[in-house]
């Protein structure tokens, strides 16, 4: 098997620690609009997103827990067929062990690309993501970097899930200066943003909605682009107030966004898309013009990244905000089983914070 | 008798054919060596260690044979296990917590210094044997006159390697430069070997704008890209799945090269040590991982450690070829570290080796370790059993050394040392646009406000901030 390795690769000499020109992402969008489309769901958007990235890159490899047939949301499937199973392979079951081998192959200038089974299952990997990944530029003064590292987990609700298969972590990596956090909200997000976040110089927590996998289908270009990083998205226009969130919990946004049309309430709705670093200008112009802020995500309400967000508006449009700024979110619970629907920040819940951020 | 297992077992190897040639192998050795009970000692120094081109592999197969023949009537039967083929016992055995003997320690050079009879060991000659001296003094003298300026309050933290010189210089020399090293913080003198300047070193310690590290971290956390050095950082272990990494990234790339990984015992409790060795067996990674047994995590000895005969038994419960190694004898280093290079790259196989050694200093400057543990022991690790006395007494016997080099080169580096370090305490801090820098390949826009509010608040209150960085 080893004297393969040699005999495939054996002709390629590259400097041992390399320093490759990774493309910024946030510089390329090439415009979808004058490709073919095809409809999708959002894990095969995905796979779409990682068979360009392993075909355009041969020093890209995807890994992780049940990768190798496919994993369990098939997010991987055909990869190790059509590109074998030395860059398409499955790791022990240990997450610590799958963020320190990627980080040290995306420091020997290879794109890393790593499964984390469950969001939920990430916490063994964090001493590896906070200290490792997010430092190992800054610690180094530039001699070393992992940028070619990007963790992929499914996160959130998917409605039977409970405890362990519906967390939504991503604030705990939003305290993390060095690594980005990306979340899409549909697959054609998500093909294009996954591929930015892979061929971004810097170590990536790209969050995937698990409940839209199946669940969210859209006209994908087929060929390959990437969607900028670090701007965030007004993808309804409004007047009245401005709502914020990311993920799966923009669908649920936009029906609420409707109810209150319907009410005479006109809403702005923002993908916020990468939460660090974030597009602060784009929420804070759409909330100069509304002048009023709601913002909803999964994750429990205190400590969550809206906290943040709020924080950041009221210190830049105090002046100009006519209601405080509304949260809807997760329940300072862990994630409940059969009182989902109780704890999830559902259409209803949002549409009665609009009403009264309204009426204030 | 003998043939007649010879030839069952040459069926089941047969049988089991695409599996020892597959990735299997690992597993499969796994499981039938575990199936013994007190078997053979784990490793015999002697048939292990080979140079012409070890048979390492027939010894494999040899080993194979023994494990799936059973003095029991059941050996034709077993379970086709995913993983390979487990046989049946009658009997109601249970493995022992340990070995009745612990694990000999392989060295060549005696106390004296003299290598010991029969022993196998890689040549050092003339050139080598001065450079690796030369460099464990040199070492040895950072490490006194580092102490010391740490102590004058001139930098702000240091971790001395002494004791443990051997394992840091012959480790180094056993390598090429195109092994990428992956460091705890004790293996200074693995940088030092691969050119690290004293310069370089002092620019580190007082965090000046020549450091590589541009003075974000702590003294003594070194790393060169150019040395293929990684760079330091605190928290131990982590460093061992990422070398697993960077030998996956070195096979792929059809490099002769390893990665080469450093920890102490203290490391082997951690996660992510059971997590990298566990990985490099399964992706047949070419790692060493050499594990410097110093007897002390700070102050807590090796018994409340770990229950097990030290860290050389664990390789092989991950399906990992082991070493056990007097890490005070440079000799025995040298061997060690220069075989397992070979097996790795060669094997596409991972290696652990455990040096047996003695931190003499404080865990660190923040540390007064005589708080904890007896004098007499350090004394006893200092004096009797110095692997740079040891290694001097070989080098003087060849008579490659005298004790005009040993003056000359002693008061060479502390002249040197001094200068380096008087101009590292000069030269200028690195400039504050350094602290926003490389967080990311490029600023976002919340360090650059960051950054402008920050120099707006130094312009009004100047006194709040240190003056000797550049605004």
């Amino acid at each position: 098997m080893s004297s393969n390795y040699v005999k495939r690769f054996g002709g390629r000499w590259v400097s041992l620690v390399s320093h490759r020109p990774f493309s910024t992402s946030s510089s390329i969008q090439k415009d979808p609009s004058h490709q073919s489309f095809k409809s999708l769901n959002l894990f095969s958007a995905i796979n779409q997103a990682l068979h360009i990235a392993l075909e355009s890159d041969p020093r890209a490899y995807v890994f992780g827990e049940d990768v190798s047939f496919g994993g369990v949301f098939r997010c991987t499937t055909g990869l190790a067929d059509r590109f074998g199973k030395s860059r398409v392979f499955n790791t022990p079951l240990c997450e610590q062990g799958i963020i320190g081998f990627g980080i040290g192959l995306a420091a020997m200038g290879n794109r890393a690309i790593a499964e984390i089974q469950f969001a939920d299952y990430i916490y063994p990997a964090f001493d590896q993501i906070v200290n490792e990944a997010a430092k190992f530029r800054y610690r180094s003064g530039n001699q070393f970097n992992c940028g070619g590292l990007t963790i992929r987990a499914p996160y959130g609700a998917v409605g039977h899930g409970g405890h362990y298969h519906s967390q939504s972590p991503e604030a705990f990596f939003c305290h993390v200066p060095g690594i980005k956090v990306v979340i899409p909200r549909s697959p054609r997000q998500a093909k294009g943003l996954l591929l930015s976040c892979i061929r971004d110089p810097n170590p990536i927590v790209f969050f995937e909605p698990k409940w839209l996998y199946r669940l969210a289908v859209e006209e994908v270009p087929h060929d390959e682009y990437m969607l900028p990083l670090s701007e965030a998205e007004v993808i309804r226009q409004g007047s009245d107030i401005t709502l914020v969130g990311w993920g799966a919990q923009l669908s649920i946004m936009e029906q609420a966004c409707l109810d209150a049309e319907k009410e005479g309430i006109s809403c702005e709705l923002i993908d916020l898309k990468t939460l660090i670093p974030w597009d602060k200008e784009t929420v804070e112009a759409s909330v100069k013009k509304t002048g009023r802020l709601l913002i909803s995500h999964e994750a429990p309400v205190t400590g969550g990244f809206g906290a943040e967000i709020s924080a950041s508006i009221v210190e830049r449009c105090f002046s100009r905000l006519e209601a405080p700024v509304a949260r809807v979110c997760g329940l300072d619970t862990p994630f409940p089983l059969v009182f989902e629907p109780f704890y999830m920040p559902n259409k209803n819940k949002i549409l009665n914070a609009i009403k009264s951020t309204v009426d204030y | 008798m003998a043939t007649q297992i010879f030839r069952r077992s040459r069926t089941l190897i047969q049988k089991n054919l695409p599996l020892l040639l597959g990735s299997a192998f690992n597993k499969s050795t796994f499981f039938t060596s575990t199936f013994q009970y007190s078997g053979v000692p784990f490793v015999n120094p002697a048939t292990f260690f080979c140079f012409s081109r070890f048979e390492s592999t027939k010894a494999e197969a040899r080993l194979n044979i023994q494990n799936y023949v059973s003095e029991d009537e059941n050996n034709n039967q077993g379970i086709d296990f995913p993983g390979g083929k487990v046989a049946f016992t009658s009997e109601m055995r249970f493995i022992s917590d340990s070995d009745h003997k612990r694990v000999p320690c392989y060295r060549v050079l005696d106390d004296n210094g003299e290598i010991t009879k029969f022993s196998n060991y890689v040549q050092v000659n003339k050139e080598m044997a001065v450079k690796m001296y030369s460099n464990m003094v040199t070492l040895q003298t950072m490490d006194i006159i580092f102490y010391e300026v740490q102590r004058q309050g001139r930098i702000s933290f240091y971790v001395t390697s002494a004791g443990e010189e051997a394992v840091n210089i012959a480790s180094a020399a056993a390598l090429a430069f195109d092994d990428i090293i992956l460091p705890q913080y004790r293996e200074p003198g693995v940088l030092l070997w691969r050119g690290f300047t004293l310069q370089q070193f002092a620019d580190q310690c007082f965090g000046n704008t020549s450091d590589f590290g541009k003075g974000r971290q702590m003294p003594i956390h070194y790393g060169s890209n150019e040395h293929n050095y990684f760079t330091v950082s605190s928290p131990i272990a982590t460093q061992l799945p990422q070398a697993v990494g960077a030998a996956y990234s070195l096979k792929m790339d059809g490099k002769s090269a390893c990665a080469v990984t450093y920890c102490g015992d203290g490391s082997t409790s951690e996660g992510d040590f059971h997590a990298a060795l566990n990985f490099a067996a399964v992706m047949d990674a070419p790692v060493i991982f050499i594990c410097r047994n110093n007897g002390w995590a700070i102050s807590t000895p090796v018994e409340e450690q770990f229950r097990s005969d030290g860290v050389v038994v664990k390789g092989q419960a991950y399906g990992i070829k082991s070493i056990r190694v007097d890490g005070n004898d440079a000799l025995a280093v040298y061997s060690a570290v220069h075989t397992a290079r070979e097996m790795a790259i060669r094997e596409k196989k991972p290696v652990l080796i455990e040096a047996l050694t003695y931190r003499v200093g404080h865990h660190s400057t923040s540390d007064d370790s005589t708080k904890y543990r007896p004098n007499d022991e350090i004394e006893y690790w200092k004096m009797a059993r110095n692997p740079v006395n040891k290694f001097k007494r070989w080098v003087e016997r060849n008579g490659w050394w005298s004790d005009k080099d040993e003056m000359e080169i002693r008061s060479s580096v502390r002249k040197q040392l001094l200068e380096a370090i008087k101009l590292a305490e000069k030269e200028q801090k690195p400039p504050l646009e350094d602290m926003f820098k490389d967080v990311y390949d490029q600023l976002p826009s919340n360090l650059k406000e960051q950054e402008r509010q920050l120099r707006e608040t130094i312009k009004k209150h100047p006194i709040d901030y240190p003056s000797d960085v550049p605004l």
